[in-house]
């Protein structure tokens, strides 16, 4: 740029001598910028995710830790430095342990079958089927469902009285179930509505995995004479393996979390009568809400924090140990 | 977290690939190499996937458009014809206009943040040298799996501070960058963007801001529509901060349909009247962008 300047505009009147120093200068000083711009733009580029992330995301989750430190109300703030005194509170009472079983069943319930529903409608999606977008499309709609609405047209079909489910169930000679009252039934119309809203998007995310494992594996399964099923367990779950730990991974980080379905499965909102489906997250939400209480409620949230790392650890050493066996076969 | 080699690998690899190639082309053949068309069991199986998908909203519709007196003695499989009176019902008993808009702002705006900020990191973690570039990385994987959910107590407290609770800017704040943004964004571009291509226009001069505009923002395109598309969706449902933070006369959605419920004489039919009504949006916005999403997710897309 600054040698075309200088040919474009011959100063006429001026030295020649001066005009081609400061053109030289210019030339040394564009050098530069661009040395500082090719090792500080990177720097820059990424600075507006970290800078945000560490106000939105990582001070909060520190912050955490001191507020669960410290007596803490809702309106009147920081209070004392308590140490583990929220921490001894929150371990001895029963609705925290209540809400820790709550949340396992409900997360059991919902990512097993989910996990186990979603591969086997992937292996159909994966058949070479005639209107193949339409069936991908007909299976991710509830996924624009919001939870909360979800949570409304389940709390309808599980209605103890008259719900559409328990009509069927009278229909078929069989007794109705209380789905508000048993903790058992809660749990699984909760699921319901958790597998609902996930089922067809992890099939997608199966779907994509299964289409990524090579046509000849098959081949040479049919020549073996391996029939469909049998290389459908033989050939397609075990070259699924890393697929399947990603989704069982967060299928746990959001099955842990669970707060919006069983919030509106009734009025109140607190998890039924004697908490029957009271998740963790519910149970924080009741204490740092509820009773205004957030060192209590910042304990909680660590424990919770400290189950998911723990669960998906040993998700990980396990699901890593069953794919080394395979390779080694 | 440990599972960041096990995420790259099912996450990203071939997400350049698979977008270039589109939804519909694929390796034609049913495991075993055969051409065969599946059969009945098969259409039927899917069938009834469909329906169960389906059903649920339909049997909202159907009870939404009848009066409660019916609805008490057993709910019609033909929809009646009054949801027209029950939307009004719903339009009545909460502000639904408002948050109709509170959530189009909502979701927009973090969009297009999210979007902004993903891609501009992601062109830097793919394509530019820097020192720590390798650590800084791993650290954005990591943080993928710390729930920042857990971290709402702190995050109100921020908020009261700010004088922002009850304020949209409570919810579009927390929300502005995403970790899954900036992982997927290097990796799509780490695939669709040449190192050629950059040395080009930097031999011509560019600078480093013009190189990102004029070569990596093109690329990045495709991969940015379904960031977007995503972020918006995921905004759109989420429920729980926005139920904690925001006031109920200034709600999102998901926040104002849950008032409905919240009365203590539940009428179901003005209830779900208004899960239809809420749902209405995005499912437009599916009927146009669903392909588009359906080829996200197969992308190795996660959940939010």
């Amino acid at each position: 740029m600054a040698v075309t300047d200088r040919v474009q505009s011959p100063p006429p009147n001026t030295n020649r001598r001066t005009s081609r120093d400061t053109s030289v200068k210019r030339l040394a000083f564009s050098q530069k910028v661009s040395k500082w711009d090719v090792k500080l733009s990177p720097y820059l580029y990424i600075s507006p995710f970290f800078l945000l992330f560490a106000i939105t995301g990582l001070f909060p989750l520190l912050y955490t830790a001191w507020v669960s430190l410290h007596s803490w109300n809702l309106i009147g703030g920081q209070g004392e430095f308590t140490a583990l005194e929220n921490y001894e509170f929150v371990l001895a009472q029963p609705f925290f342990w209540n809400a820790v079983g709550n949340t396992f069943s409900i997360f059991l319930l919902s990512s097993v079958p989910q996990v186990v529903l979603a591969i086997a409608i992937a292996a159909v999606l994966d058949a070479n089927l005639r209107a193949r977008t339409f069936w991908r499309m007909g299976v991710l709609v509830p996924f624009v469902v919001a939870p909360v609405a979800v949570g409304l047209i389940f709390n309808n079909l599980f209605a103890d009285q008259a719900g559409l489910f328990n009509e069927l169930l009278t229909g078929i000679g069989l007794d109705p179930v209380r789905w508000h009252s048993d903790s058992l039934a809660s749990h699984a119309a909760i699921a319901t509505m958790v597998n609902f809203r996930w089922t067809g998007y992890n099939a997608l995310i199966f779907l994509a995995a299964m289409q990524a494992i090579p046509r000849d594996v098959y081949e040479a399964a049919t020549i073996d004479g391996a029939g469909r099923l049998r290389q459908f367990f033989s050939v397609t779950v075990p070259m699924l393996r890393p697929t399947i730990i990603f989704v069982v991974i967060t299928a746990t980080i959001g099955g842990l979390q669970i707060f919006d379905e069983a919030r509106v499965f009734d009025q109140a909102g607190l998890g039924g009568a004697d908490r029957q489906w009271q998740t963790l997250t519910m149970y924080i939400w009741e204490l740092g809400w509820g009773q205004r209480n957030f060192g209590r409620a910042s304990a909680v949230a660590w424990l919770l924090f400290l189950i998911i790392v723990v669960i998906a650890m040993a998700n990980f050493l396990i699901t890593r140990r069953i794919a080394n066996q395979g390779g080694r076969r | 977290m440990s599972s960041i080699p096990m995420i790259e690998q099912t996450a990203g690899k071939g997400a350049a690939r698979a977008a270039q190639r589109g939804l519909g082309a694929r390796r034609r053949g049913a495991p075993g190499g055969t051409m065969r068309r599946p059969g009945f069991l098969t259409y039927g199986f899917l069938g009834a996937v469909l329906l169960g998908s389906v059903f649920p909203l339909w049997w909202s519709f159907l009870v939404g458009s009848h009066d409660s007196s019916v609805i008490s003695k057993g709910v019609p499989m033909i929809p009646g014809g009054n949801f027209l009176a029950n939307a009004a019902s719903v339009l009545d008993s909460i502000p639904f206009w408002k948050a109709l808009g509170n959530s189009i702002i909502v979701s927009t705006v973090t969009a297009a943040s999210v979007v902004l900020f993903s891609t501009l990191a992601g062109f830097a973690f793919a394509k530019l040298r820097f020192r720590g570039s390798k650590g800084l990385l791993v650290f954005v994987i990591a943080t993928m799996a710390v729930p920042t959910q857990l971290g709402v107590v702190p995050l109100f407290i921020v908020m009261a501070k700010l004088g922002w609770t009850g304020s949209l800017w409570a919810v579009i704040v927390p929300g502005i960058v995403t970790a899954f943004g900036v992982f997927w964004m290097t990796q799509y571009l780490r695939d669709a963007l040449p190192d050629e291509l950059i040395e080009a226009v930097r031999i011509d001069g560019a600078s480093m801001i013009k190189a990102f505009w004029y070569v990596g923002l093109p690329a990045a395109r495709p991969a940015a529509a379904m960031l977007a598309l995503f972020t918006f969706v995921a905004t759109w449902t989420n429920f729980f901060w926005p139920f904690i933070v925001l006031d109920p006369s200034n709600p999102t959605l998901p926040v104002a349909l849950q008032l409905l419920q919240a009365a203590h004489f539940v009428d179901y039919s003005i209830v779900l009247a208004g899960a239809v009504l809420s749902t209405i949006p995005l499912l437009l916005l599916f009927a146009v962008a669903g392909r588009q999403l359906v080829s996200g997710i197969m992308q190795g897309a996660v959940k939010g």
